[in-house]
């Protein structure tokens, strides 16, 4: 069960501000260990976003995004007390999603 | 006319390579500047400081306990404002400690968990990285306060002076001893600023940022992995975890450090 | 050869004068030794002799420690045996290729407890210096080093004129100790960490006239 991702999202004035924190060792596959063997690619290949069970955001990601990646967006037209749902499903078939609500 | 055109154009170049010159030089430091300053919203050292809190309050090892009972110098179960005052003298293990070796105490007595083949595990594998993360969430319950570490006692006395000697000993393949790098203003190695640790603001500035993430290498890094990686690179033998020296060190600077706010958990390079 | 004489017999003029014998510095302290024992362990190829001080770094330490200058007599007793035991190039020759010093100075590899046992050195010389134009990604813990045969008025290393900047440099690279009793710089030639065959290629990047260095 991968860590949790820190999804802290605020309301400024009709917009809601996201920014997300994900827990990933995102590797791209190109490094290669202390033998010269190959790392195997393990990265975040899809993030999605709801905001009350409607879906605002879908992102496919590639191998150059970094470890523990930072994710920063703005959702039109919320108010505190909404429901922010963040989801990423990563090349092995790992998945995970966590849930805030707007300050 | 043409040569008029050729002039103003060689004017207009020449000038222009010439701002050029200024340009790059200002947009090197300033971009790194920015790149930092961008670095600042987002610190996956959050990731890290939810995961230590977990840990507290999760009961674990083979007594199957929380550390919520954990004396961190200020009581059992007392985490704010204890990162300000460490190290610090500790009655019962009758040692000057810091906080991660302290951490390790309380997993030892606590938990029941096995002390010596922690402190011989790699950083960032198994109990040790759980150090770290529960290092990076008790520094972050002191954000905002001032380093206050405590000189009362006379155990934490000699290890100030003993830091103090370590921090002027050069040796190893490279005579290098910490002063070498950071005992003066305003030095940098490459790019990278050198604090200098023998005044307050200096200090301030290296002590109160350990616990950090360390954006070049995705890791989270409390001042013991500091003081053994600042060690291995002045080509000195390998610094054992929670051992005299680098608490010692630690004395020293964070004593040094009096009256600075702690930054930490912070991003670095 | 003859070059060599007249630079000792220089510094045997200036020995001359009777040196005291050692100054009482304190002895090494034993609580400290103490603590450096037990808190460190060897590894990789930093072995625990390398917690030790010869003479002048730990007169150096102690001078920094206590805040009190190293007397005259321990700084020219440091630079003096520091001079006596350079070893000058076996064959003659100060010079290599500047290409491969400028490598040499972007390599900071070497000794460390996780560097391969054995394997070649780097200078690591951009760590603390400028050097070429370029390269702006340089340290200010040491003097910029940019266009330093230029400024020393080389446009031929082969010139009688040439002469004690290129011994001075060898010198300075071999022992920095030599010049300044308590210099911050490694000592790349007396601590083995260059070979004589790197230490030419440092030579020509900081004197050829056609280093990028003295452009």
């Amino acid at each position: 069960m991968a860590d949790p991702m820190r999804i802290r999202a605020q309301a400024a004035g009709s917009k809601i501000n996201v920014r997300v924190l994900m827990s990933h060792e995102m590797e791209s596959g190109q490094r290669k260990d202390v033998n010269g063997a190959p790392i195997p690619a393990w990265h975040i290949q899809e993030v999605s976003a709801t905001h009350n069970g409607v879906e605002v955001l879908n992102a496919e990601w590639g191998p150059g995004v970094s470890k523990n990646p930072y994710l920063q967006f703005t959702v039109k037209n919320g108010k505190a007390g909404d429901k922010i749902n963040v989801t990423w499903k990563d090349n092995k078939g790992e998945s995970r999603t966590d849930e805030a609500t707007v300050s | 006319m043409s040569t008029a055109i050729f002039s103003r154009s060689a004017w207009l170049v020449v000038a222009m390579c010439g701002a050029g010159a200024v340009w790059a030089q200002k947009t090197a430091s300033d971009s790194i500047a920015e790149y930092r300053a961008m670095l600042q919203d987002g610190n996956p050292a959050d990731l890290f400081e939810a995961k230590g809190e977990d840990l507290w309050k999760q009961a674990r090892g083979p007594k199957k306990v929380t550390l919520e009972q954990c004396d961190l110098g200020k009581g059992p179960g007392v985490v704010n404002g204890v990162w300000v005052e460490l190290p610090r003298y500790f009655t019962d293990t009758q040692q000057v400690q810091d906080l991660e070796s302290r951490l390790l105490t309380c997993m030892e007595t606590l938990q029941g968990f096995d002390a010596p083949t922690i402190r011989n595990t790699p950083y960032g594998k198994g109990e040790q990285a759980n150090i770290t993360a529960l290092a990076t969430w008790v520094a972050s319950q002191s954000k905002g306060m001032a380093f206050k570490l405590p000189q009362a006692h006379a155990e934490e006395k000699r290890l100030f002076e003993l830091g103090r000697q370590l921090f002027y000993y050069r040796a190893g393949s490279h005579d290098f001893s910490c002063a070498t790098c950071h005992g003066q203003d305003n030095k940098r190695i490459r790019l990278q600023d050198l604090p200098n640790l023998t005044t307050n603001a200096g200090a301030g500035l290296g002590f109160g940022a350990w616990p950090a993430y360390r954006v070049s290498n995705g890791q989270m890094w409390g001042m013991q992995l500091r003081l053994n990686d600042c060690y291995r690179q002045q080509r000195f033998p390998y610094a054992q975890f929670g051992a005299e020296a680098g608490i010692a060190l630690s004395v020293f600077i964070g004593v040094t450090a009096r009256g600075v706010e702690t930054t930490a958990p912070s991003i670095r390079r | 050869m003859k070059k060599i004489t007249t630079t000792v017999i220089c510094i045997c003029a200036l020995g001359g004068m009777v040196l005291p014998a050692m100054s009482q510095s304190e002895p090494a302290d034993a609580a400290l030794q103490n603590t450096l024992n037990a808190s460190f362990r060897a590894e990789g190829q930093a072995g625990m002799d390398r917690l030790l001080q010869d003479d002048a770094n730990r007169l150096c330490s102690q001078a920094d420690a206590s805040g009190k200058a190293l007397s005259d007599e321990d700084a020219e007793r440091i630079r003096q045996s520091s001079f006596k035991a350079i070893a000058w190039p076996t064959d003659g020759q100060f010079f290599g290729d500047y290409k491969l010093g400028e490598k040499l100075a972007q390599d900071g590899r070497g000794k460390t407890w996780s560097d391969k046992p054995g394997s070649e050195n780097g200078g690591n010389c951009y760590n603390c210096h400028q050097i070429s134009k370029t390269e702006i990604a340089y340290g200010t813990l040491g003097p910029s080093l940019y266009n330093y045969g230029k400024l020393r008025g080389i446009s031929d290393v082969n010139s009688v004129t040439a002469k004690p900047i290129i011994d001075y440099t060898w010198g300075k690279l071999w022992n920095p100790r030599a010049y300044n009793a308590c210099s911050s710089m490694p000592r790349f030639g007396h601590n083995s960490l260059l070979t004589q065959a790197q230490l030419k290629h440092l030579m020509s990047l900081l004197l050829d006239p056609q280093s990028p260095v003295n452009q």
